[in-house]
């Protein structure tokens, strides 16, 4: 997946130069990342080291107070909002950005009183506006893709931890997005659930998709991404494919980081 | 035990729950409609807007329904801005009068009924909306409310049964609901023990019936609460074609 390739493909999405605070705490000190189409890349890094907020920066569930973040070529555009923030300057258009990226979640969030069928063509038919038969159509075999056709009608309660979160996955790649992001998609899951769940994504990495992965799976970050991004006190610290990452890290940090 | 006078006594009143039904029914759905207005206002990020609906919700739980009956029935026409408004052939009447002071103090207690329901939507259900690129209206109207209103079932059905028994006050601005009817009979016969079991009997079934529609109601809208034996036979269905 390194092939060189990879390095000629298009950017599909780039951040440069994010950062945000929450209060007196920098958790992201100037970040910048591009991932070319078909790329995994895997975000690695202590709890607090700022993967999650860099990856909720780029779909904007979080502000960043500077910066910026370009998707499939269209840059959000944001305006200085006083007290050294920015704010985007059209909802609309983040909207529009947001239906490119699909999101997945630690804890799953799908809508608990939609069945699982129901929240996979909630968006596709309201925010795309795409017709309902052809939604439900794409939706029934993203549900087999990812193994859950069978529990189409099944309210989320009614589903295990692995089965929602396949459900998750299932949602955000119903919007066609060009790049998926997955914020800690298996530490919410029992350890038998792990598996079945990373399965998916690395069918999902095999088929070329476009992932930023937000994880703690170092097996995942090993075999199936195509760069290694360890993030430490919200700086990237390590940047490079898995094989010289794991192989042969810069920093001391990383490799006591993936030994403990 | 005078039967026939009981008989004829319920029947009399029986020919006044059209009217009271009326009276509940436009008064709970105008009710409705503003307090949703009320308690997205308490959320907005505008200030004043804030703030006029919680001096709106402190004005009208803080005084007495029969107060603002008194007020809007016998305090409106003494303002000719009112007088002369082409408002005033629907103001002048007792009847949308009474439908308006229930309207608008149900709002104030409804609202509060589905703030909570809004406030206990998970957080991480209206991101996830976020996330789908949905616009502040979608999530509303497709998560936030769906989800906001499931919750707040159970106490609104307590306020619509206390806005039933409220039209009784109806009575006292010479509408002829079952309350009124029931009054009348009274200053005919002087057995007021009787007629008022009868008035009494009349609202408990009405309530009887409300409270099984807000179960029936919140039973079809929470199939995600319940085990899923129901869901079975629909995946069978799903399955066939």
């Amino acid at each position: 997946m390194s092939s060189p390739a990879s390095s000629v493909a298009p950017v599909a999405i780039s951040v440069r130069d994010i950062h945000k605070s929450f209060g007196p705490i920098e958790v992201l000190k100037g970040i910048s990342l591009d991932a070319r189409e078909g790329e995994v890349v895997s975000i690695l890094g202590s709890s607090g080291s700022g993967k999650s907020t860099l990856l909720r920066c780029i779909n904007m569930l979080e502000t960043p107070d500077r910066g910026a973040v370009t998707v499939a070529g269209e840059t959000i555009e944001m305006l200085a909002a006083g007290n050294g923030k920015s704010r985007p300057r059209d909802r609309a258009q983040v909207d529009r950005i947001r239906s490119r990226l699909g999101m997945v979640f630690q804890s799953f969030n799908l809508w608990s009183h939609k069945t699982v069928l129901e929240n996979v063509i909630e968006a596709p038919i309201h925010v795309q506006k795409r017709p309902r038969a052809e939604c439900i159509e794409e939706a029934e075999a993203l549900l087999a893709k990812v193994g859950i056709a069978a529990k189409r009608n099944h309210y989320p309660a009614h589903l295990s931890g692995g089965q929602q979160q396949r459900a998750a996955i299932a949602r955000a790649l119903a919007m066609r997005p060009a790049v998926m992001l997955f914020d800690e998609p298996t530490s919410a899951l029992d350890p038998e659930l792990v598996g079945e769940v990373l399965r998916v994504m690395r069918a999902l990495a095999e088929e070329g998709r476009t992932m930023l992965v937000v994880t703690h799976e170092m097996g995942f970050a090993r075999d199936v991404s195509s760069r290694v991004i360890f993030l430490h006190q919200g700086q990237i610290e390590e940047d490079g494919r898995p094989d010289e990452v794991f192989g042969n890290a810069k920093s001391e940090r990383f490799r006591r980081f993936i030994k403990a | 035990m005078d039967w026939t006078f009981l008989q004829e006594t319920f029947v009399s009143l029986i020919s006044a729950v059209p009217l009271t039904l009326l009276l509940a029914v436009n008064a709970i759905a105008f009710g409705a409609v503003l307090a949703v207005g009320i308690a997205v206002a308490r959320f907005s990020a505008i200030a004043p807007l804030r703030w006029l609906a919680q001096a709106y919700v402190f004005v009208f739980r803080g005084t007495p329904l029969l107060v603002q009956l008194f007020i809007i029935y016998y305090g409106l026409s003494q303002f000719p801005a009112i007088r002369h408004s082409p408002l005033w052939p629907i103001l002048r009447e007792p009847y949308w009068c009474a439908v308006l002071a229930l309207a608008l103090n149900t709002a104030a207690y409804a609202s509060e009924i589905v703030r909570g329901g809004l406030l206990s939507v998970p957080f991480g259900q209206i991101e996830a909306a976020r996330a789908c690129g949905m616009s502040r209206f979608m999530i509303f109207r497709r998560i936030t409310l769906p989800l906001g209103v499931r919750q707040a079932l159970p106490g609104y059905g307590n306020e619509m049964i206390s806005m039933v028994k409220a039209t009784s006050l109806a009575s006292i601005i010479t509408l002829m609901e079952v309350t009124g009817v029931a009054a009348r009979i009274i200053s005919e016969s002087y057995r007021a023990i009787e007629v008022f079991v009868v008035a009494g009997a009349i609202y408990l079934t009405i309530n009887f019936l409300l409270t099984r529609l807000v179960q029936l109601v919140e039973f079809r809208l929470s199939p995600h609460l319940r085990q899923p034996v129901a869901v079975l036979p629909a995946i069978i269905e799903g399955e066939a074609h």
